[in-house]
C-alpha cells in the first residue's frame, strides 16, 4: 500500500538542496539536503525524524517552496498532486506559487508561537492568510473561519485577543487552525509541539490529528521526539546528516530498526518503570559543510566496515514498505 | 549531627504583577520545603510544566534572588545573606550552575577553554599549567579533554559537546552541589543519555550532590533518587522516585504522568490514531 506511488500526494525524487555562501570571495557550501527521495501518500502523517542539524527543516523548506538564498535546490524534483492535477513545484513562477501556498500547502513553521504578529489581533492573521484564498465576502468569510475554530474546540472570541494575551499552547493551537483553514491537500509541520509542555503538547497533537482527519489532508511531520512519532505517525523516515538512512511504517522502524543510527536512537530512549542503563551515542554528528566521505554515519557507527569509509550506500528495500541505507544491514540479509 | 547540604523550609517568592495603579502579586514559589542530606549524595530531581516555579526556585538556590518568606540555608548559612566577597565565593565554589542552552550559556565570541581557565583561576585558585591540569583533569571527567576543546569558539561544537564542557566547568572548583537547570532538554535525543549517565557518575564516583530540574518524566524515572513534583508553584507531591511514578497519587501527578507519551507505537494514544 505504502509503496503503491500513484496514490503519493508529494513525490520528492533525487532531491539536492545547499546552503551555498560566498563570504569575502571564500566559497561554502552546507549540504543540509543531499539525494533524498521520498514520497507521502494521500491522508498520512509522515514522519521525519534525526538530531538538530540534519536537514529536517531544509528539507521542510524546500518542500513547502519557502526557500530564499542562500538556501538552493541544486537537483531533483517536488511534485505535488492535488485531485488530478499534477504539480512540479520548481517549473512554477511565483504567481502560480502564491496560488498554491496556502491554499493546497500549509506549512507550520518551528518556533511559530512567534509567527503571530504581536501588533495585530489574531484575526487579522486569518484574513492575511486565508482571504484571497478562500474568496468569499468578509462576513462569510468570518462566519467560515468561526465554525473551522469551533471544530478545532477553539473559542471563536480568540480572534480577537492578541497573540500575548494567549498562552502557548493556545497560539500554537492558532497557527494550526490557521493552517488548515483553506483545507489544504498537504501541511508541513516543523516542530510544532517542541517548545509545548507535556501536557499541552499531547492536546495539540491531538488537534493536528483531528484537522488532518477532518481535511483529509497529509502532513509531513518533523520532530526530533521519538515518543511523538510513536503515538502520531503512520509512517516514519530518519535522516541523519543530510540523507535519509531509513523508512518504514512506525511500528516497523520501532520494532525492527534496520540502520544501526535508528536503532541506537530507539535504544536509547527512557521509559517510565523502566531503569535498565542506557548509553548515549559518542561522537558528534558530521558537519554538513564539510561531510565524511562514505557512509556519512561511520564515525560513529558500532558496525563500519571498509566499504562504509569509502561508498555511500544506496536507499535498498528491505520489506514491502521499508528501507535502508546501510551496506551492514545488506550485509546480514544477503 | 551534621548540618544538612541544603534546606528549605517553607520557601515563597512572589513577583508583583501591573503597573503603578493597579498591581496584584504572583507567587511563582509558593511554600516549598525539602533537604538535601550532607552525606548521603543523591540526584533529587524536580518536576512540574513551566511556569511551575522551577526555575526561580533553582534562582533562589543559586541566591540569584531572595525567597521573599521562608529560609534557605546551605550547609547551615543563609547564602542571600553572604555580603563578604570571600564568602560569596566560597559558597559558588560549592555550588555551581548548569544551565538549559549551552548555546546561550557560552559567549559566542569567546572560546570555550576561556571560561574552564577563568573558573580555576576564580574557584580553584589555580594558575597557568595548574589552571589548564585542572580544566583537563575536569573534562577528563565528562570524557572530553583540553586538547580537543582549546581554542574553540561555542559554535564549533555540538550541543551535547558543549553541555559536557558546561558540566566539566561546573566541576572543576569541586562542588558539593550541582543545580542542572533542565540540562538535557535542548540536547537531542542521542546525546541526551551520554549527560544524563555523567549525572551518574557524579553521584557516584565524585559524590556530588545533583539538583536536577526537568519536565521530562522518561529521563527523571531514570536517574532520580527523590522527586518533588511542581505544579503553579507548590510541591504537591514528593518522595522516592520510582514510588512516586509508579503509583502517583496526587491528581496533578497522575495527569502529568498520564500526558508522557510512549515511545511505543504499540500502545499508541487514542486521540493521535488515524
Amino acid at each position: 500500500m505504502a509503496t503503491d506511488r500513484t496514490r503519493a500526494v508529494l513525490t520528492v525524487e533525487g532531491l539536492r538542496a545547499y546552503y551555498q555562501v560566498n563570504t569575502f570571495g571564500i566559497e561554502r557550501e552546507v549540504r543540509a539536503v543531499d539525494d533524498v527521495s521520498l514520497h507521502v501518500n494521500a491522508n498520512e502523517i509522515y514522519g521525519l525524524a534525526g538530531e538538530s542539524s540534519c536537514g529536517k527543516s531544509t528539507l521542510v523548506k524546500t518542500i513547502a517552496a519557502a526557500i530564499r538564498p542562500p538556501l538552493r535546490v541544486l537537483a531533483g524534483s517536488v511534485t505535488y498532486r492535488f485531485g488530478e492535477r499534477r504539480v512540479s513545484l520548481y517549473d512554477l513562477d511565483e504567481g502560480e506559487l502564491a496560488r498554491i501556498r496556502w491554499k493546497h500547502v500549509s506549512y507550520i513553521m518551528q518556533g511559530s508561537m512567534s509567527v503571530l504578529n504581536p501588533l495585530r489581533r489574531v484575526r487579522s492573521a486569518f484574513v492575511d492568510f486565508a482571504f484571497r484564498h478562500i474568496g468569499k465576502p468578509m462576513p462569510e468569510f468570518t462566519a467560515m473561519v468561526e465554525a473551522h475554530l469551533k471544530r478545532l474546540h477553539l473559542e471563536p472570541t480568540v480572534l480577537d485577543a492578541y497573540p500575548h494575551e494567549l498562552s502557548g499552547g493556545m497560539r500554537q493551537r492558532i497557527t494550526i487552525a490557521l493552517a488548515t483553514v483553506c483545507r489544504p491537500d498537504f501541511i508541513a509541520a516543523d516542530e510544532p509541539t517542541t517548545a509545548l509542555d507535556v501536557v499541552v503538547q499531547k492536546s495539540v497533537l491531538a488537534e493536528l490529528r483531528q484537522a488532518q482527519r477532518e481535511t483529509d489532508a497529509s502532513v509531513l511531520f518533523v520532530t526530533h521526539d521519538m515518543a511523538v512519532h510513536a503515538n502520531l505517525s503512520d509512517r516514519l523516515g530518519i535522516m541523519y546528516a543530510g540523507r535519509l538512512v531509513e523508512e518504514g511504517t512506525t511500528a516497523e522502524v520501532f520494532a525492527t530498526p534496520a540502520h544501526p543510527y535508528t536503532a541506537h536512537l530507539i535504544a536509547s530512549l527512557p521509559r517510565i518503570g523502566d531503569t535498565q542503563a542506557r548509553e548515549g551515542l559518542g561522537g558528534a554528528p558530521p558537519s554538513l559543510a564539510d561531510p565524511p566521505p562514505g557512509c556519512r554515519f561511520h564515525p560513529r557507527c558500532p558496525l563500519a566496515m571498509d566499504i562504509c569509509r569509502r561508498e555511500v550506500p544506496e536507499m535498498a528495500w528491505i520489506g514491502d514498505t521499508h528501507r535502508v541505507a546501510c551496506f551492514a544491514t545488506k550485509a546480514e540479509t544477503a | 549531627m551534621s548540618e544538612p547540604l541544603l534546606d528549605l523550609h517553607g520557601v515563597v517568592r512572589t513577583y508583583s504583577r501591573g503597573g503603578l495603579i493597579s498591581s496584584d502579586y504572583f507567587r511563582a514559589v509558593d511554600g516549598v520545603s525539602f533537604r538535601l542530606e550532607p552525606d548521603r549524595p543523591e540526584i533529587f530531581t524536580i518536576v512540574g510544566e513551566s511556569g511551575s516555579g522551577k526555575t526561580t526556585l533553582a534562582r533562589m538556590i543559586l541566591a540569584m534572588v531572595s525567597p521573599s518568606e521562608g529560609r534557605i540555608t546551605f550547609r547551615g548559612t543563609d547564602p542571600a545573606r553572604l555580603n563578604r566577597r570571600r564568602d560569596r565565593l566560597a559558597f559558588m565554589r560549592q555550588v555551581q550552575p548548569i544551565f538549559q542552552n549551552p548555546f546561550e550559556a557560552f559567549n559566542p565570541l569567546k572560546r570555550v577553554d576561556r571560561y574552564l581557565l577563568m573558573t580555576a583561576r576564580h574557584f580553584a585558585g589555580a594558575r597557568g599549567r595548574d589552571a589548564e591540569r585542572a580544566a583537563d583533569q575536569a573534562l577528563r571527567n565528562v570524557g572530553l579533554s583540553l586538547a580537543e576543546v582549546k581554542g574553540r569558539f561555542p559554535h564549533e561544537l555540538s550541543g551535547g559537546q558543549l553541555q559536557r564542557v558546561a558540566v566539566a566547568r561546573a566541576l572543576i572548583s569541586r562542588p558539593a552541589l550541582i543545580v542542572a537547570d533542565e540540562p538535557v532538554s535542548m540536547v537531542d535525543a542521542s546525546l541526551r543519555m551520554s549527560i544524563v549517565n555523567l549525572f551518574k557518575v557524579l553521584r557516584d564516583e565524585h559524590k556530588v550532590s545533583i539538583l536536577y530540574i526537568t519536565h521530562d518524566l522518561g529521563t527523571a524515572y531514570y536517574i532520580s533518587d527523590r522527586i518533588l513534583i511542581m505544579n503553579k508553584g507548590r510541591a504537591v507531591e514528593s518522595g522516592d522516585a520510582r514510588t512516586v511514578l509508579d503509583n502517583p497519587q496526587h491528581p496533578y501527578s497522575i495527569l502529568l504522568k498520564s500526558a508522557v507519551l510512549s515511545p511505543d507505537p504499540a500502545s499508541r494514544e487514542e486521540a493521535l490514531a488515524p
